[in-house]
């Protein structure tokens, strides 16, 4: 048998270079994650008190969306061209296989995500030392969407019906890393303190690091059987 | 012991059984409610601050109990059926879903009754027991959902059940979450907790209905339950004797 990351390090080198021959899947989930935050002020008003209030838990929600967009085709095109048989054959660790996949995911859907966000919070006159809370919060946070989210994705993956479906699961169990991230924001922009909420954001991390791609693992053997 | 778990994993036995087991779980139950219910409308003096209004609790606590206690059972059967490959316990958690998510959904409707008078408002997100309600119920829908869009029974089972042990590991860290982001803008929680000591007069019919819709929920299970086995096990022999015991041909 191959030495452990080689499946690892294969599936990632594989996935990277799918995306970037069709970069507009990369973007999409972006124009979605700037559109709807756009939506709020048309539809709350412009005031500026309400957009300092309300600016954390909109880029929170926009950037929960936007993730749930782009998990739906996580193993879409693999389960159609049937590679995803063989990437259950082969003899490297399933789970490891579908970290290397989560961790795609999360580098070319959760990581731009992070990098625009700023761009959004400028809009929403967050002020700059507040930015830098939330670009924290996101990053450990869209990497536990990615996880949670590719269990979903293998639950779903041969159904007609997952787009909604991916949704409906997920989302019950997202709302913890939500109100963690979009409250530490608010607590930051208040002046408060925020180490909690970035400490129970990492450990929730850490949490979907270890268990998450066992569960999407047996969940990708069950849809495919 | 391991005899015994045999035996009840094989559906005509479990079949047998539960039909001797159910009429008995209905009259327990019924009887508990009823105590539960005159002894709590009529016994148990009046709340002081909350007047006759209390008396809800009769219900919104054992629905709510339950509301939990079936996630809990779902779960712990999905995974006995996922490690194990029993069929039962498959359709254990398939029959607790329902159950469960209407007694979360009569948790929630009895919680915003009672919310009414002593909020004001039919509806408190600054509350976290009712928003922890309201997200269970949510993962019940997820789980149905799932086991509904999926044709396959054994695969359905399977996924479902996948579904059923990453939310129990969820529940807990949820109900935290939704507790900690109330904490930030709302001192002590509006409800008090028992207070200083709750009457014996109080606490009694509520445990009698906690037992009681225990029981009727055990009863309406097992009801249930033997439904999806006839349903699971429909080319089974031991279906066709049951329902054409005359040999005739299925």
């Amino acid at each position: 048998m191959p030495p452990l990351l080689d499946g690892f390090l294969a599936i990632i080198r594989r996935d990277l270079l799918l995306a970037w021959k069709r970069p507009g899947d990369i973007l999409n989930p972006l124009f979605f994650f700037a559109m709807v935050a756009s939506l709020f002020p048309l539809a709350v008003g412009p005031s500026p008190e309400q957009l300092v209030l309300n600016g954390p838990g909109v880029v929170w929600v926009a950037a929960l969306l936007a993730t749930l967009l782009s998990l739906n085709s996580l193993f879409l095109s693999d389960f159609e061209d049937g590679s995803l048989d063989q990437i259950i054959l082969s003899p490297q660790p399933l789970p490891l296989l579908g970290l290397g996949k989560a961790a795609v995911h999360w580098f070319l859907s959760g990581l731009p995500l992070v990098l625009v966000s700023p761009l959004i919070a400028m809009t929403y006159r967050m002020p700059g030392e507040v930015v830098g809370i939330m670009m924290l919060t996101l990053a450990l946070g869209t990497v536990s969407l990615s996880l949670l989210g590719s269990i979903g994705a293998a639950l779903t993956v041969g159904l007609n019906r997952g787009n909604a479906l991916l949704s409906l699961l997920i989302l019950p169990l997202a709302m913890p890393v939500l109100i963690f991230g979009a409250r530490t924001v608010s607590l930051a922009a208040a002046g408060d303190a925020v180490s909690a909420g970035i400490y129970f954001l990492a450990a929730y991390c850490m949490l979907a690091l270890t268990l998450a791609p066992f569960a999407t693992a047996a969940a990708l053997k069950i849809s495919n059987e | 012991m391991w005899n015994f778990l045999h035996k009840m994993a094989s559906p005509p036995h479990f079949y047998g059984l539960s039909a001797k087991m159910i009429p008995w779980l209905y009259a327990a139950g019924v009887v508990a409610v009823i105590y539960g219910t005159v002894a709590g409308l009529f016994i148990a003096p009046v709340d002081e601050e909350m007047n006759d209004g209390f008396r809800i609790i009769y219900v919104h606590v054992p629905a709510a109990y339950i509301s939990m206690m079936a996630y809990m059972v779902m779960a712990v059967a999905a995974g006995i059926g996922l490690i194990w490959r029993m069929k039962l316990a498959h359709a254990v958690a398939a029959g607790a879903a329902p159950l469960g998510a209407w007694f979360t959904f009569l948790a929630l409707i009895t919680g915003s009754i009672w919310g009414r008078p002593m909020w004001g408002t039919w509806w408190e997100w600054g509350d976290p027991r009712l928003t922890s309600e309201l997200l269970l119920l949510f993962l019940y829908f997820g789980y149905m959902a799932l086991r509904a869009a999926i044709d396959d029974t054994a695969k359905a089972d399977k996924a479902s059940a996948v579904l059923a042990l990453v939310g129990a590991v969820n529940v807990p860290i949820i109900h935290f979450s939704v507790e900690w982001w109330t904490s930030l803008h709302q001192g002590p929680t509006i409800i008090k907790e028992g207070g200083p000591g709750i009457h014996p007069d109080m606490l009694y019919p509520l445990l009698g209905m906690i037992l009681g819709f225990t029981l009727l929920f055990g009863a309406l299970l097992l009801a249930r339950v033997r439904t999806e086995v006839l349903h699971r096990e429909s080319r089974a022999r031991w279906v066709h004797k049951l329902l054409m015991p005359a040999g005739e041909p299925g």
